[in-house]
């Protein structure tokens, strides 16, 4: 992986946001204001799931309405944070055990977001109803807590 | 002015404070549970204003989306005031002296007095609009303020931990 890290630094985009006074400010805030959309549109489906907010709805509902600025703010998130990624791309991201970390949660969260809550949310309505959509929600609140934990925690390695 | 200074003075030379600064984790933690409370509190507050807006969750009645969200965004909001409290708590005369806090700190202000407008004005004749998809034009201006307010609160925020400009204090 090393070889790809120092690619990305020195690319036309790393050397861009390294040699701008501001890019990077903008570009972190940017990715901090995805994160509060990311962060309502998970929630909001996965309290749904444990039926704790719009109980009245059905759960397919509640995650067709999410659903739009979940994609959206998991596309901002990497239009965001891939220029955040490549300015320190090997002089610290490479070596920062949270960024790593983070790497793991942000993989495993994409994965059973689309793979399996998004399925069981829009699927079967007994089963979103089930205590197996409330295990598979609580897990969406843990990987995504996980990503958002590490990714405040690169600053502090 | 000089009164808020001094309390930011007495305020950062208390044990609580300076516990605060030099401690290795209670300022990482503290500011991990401002972030994820942030996602919690503006999130949802956000799938709110989308509905005074008319874009989300619009087969909901206004009222019904508001009581079933408050519950959620109060405990993000009681969330971010204590750790946002502590934070501050931690070196209190340079946030005070720096321009992004003051602007947050307007932001905030700002924001609440949108609430509040929204409240006292279109928020009192809601049996009319409730179950309309298409929001009256106040309902509309109050989500759409509250959503670039809490936008901009957010940018400045992050901003604090900038220090492009001299201090002011």
């Amino acid at each position: 992986m090393s070889p790809f890290f120092q690619w990305l630094e020195h690319s036309w985009l790393g050397t861009s946001v390294n040699n701008s006074l501001w890019a990077f400010a903008a570009f972190e805030a940017g990715h901090l204001l995805a994160l509060a959309v990311i962060g309502g549109a998970v929630l909001v489906v996965d309290l749904r799931m444990l039926g704790w907010v719009f109980p009245r709805q059905r759960v397919a509902e509640v995650a067709t309405e999410a659903r739009p600025w979940l994609i959206g703010s998991v596309v901002a998130m990497f239009l965001t944070g891939i220029p955040l990624m490549a300015s320190l791309a090997f002089s610290k991201y490479y070596f920062n055990e949270a960024f790593r970390l983070k790497m793991y949660f942000l993989a495993a969260a994409l994965l059973f977001t689309f793979f399996v809550r998004q399925r069981v949310a829009l699927g079967d309505d007994v089963r979103a109803n089930s205590m197996v959509a409330k295990a598979v929600a609580v897990m969406s609140v843990l990987l995504w807590s996980g990503v958002g934990v590490m990714g405040r925690g690169i600053g502090f390695y | 002015m000089s009164t808020m200074l001094s309390f930011c003075q007495w305020l950062a030379n208390t044990p609580f404070s300076s516990g605060i600064r030099e401690s290795t984790y209670i300022y990482p933690v503290v500011e991990s549970v401002h972030v994820l409370s942030l996602c919690m509190f503006i999130g949802l507050l956000l799938l709110w204003d989308l509905r005074l807006l008319g874009i989300t969750l619009r087969r909901i009645a206004v009222s019904e989306v508001w009581a079933r969200l408050i519950p959620w965004i109060t405990v993000g909001a009681v969330l971010m005031v204590i750790s946002g409290l502590l934070l501050f708590a931690s070196d209190p005369v340079r946030f005070f002296g720096n321009i992004f806090f003051r602007v947050k700190a307007v932001g905030l202000f700002l924001a609440l007095l949108n609430a509040l407008a929204f409240h006292l004005g279109i928020e009192r004749r809601i049996v009319e609009w409730d179950t309309s998809a298409i929001t009256p034009r106040a309902a509309k201006f109050a989500g759409a303020a509250s959503i670039a307010l809490w936008a901009a609160i957010v940018v400045t925020g992050r901003f604090v931990a900038y220090n492009w400009f001299p201090p002011l204090v």
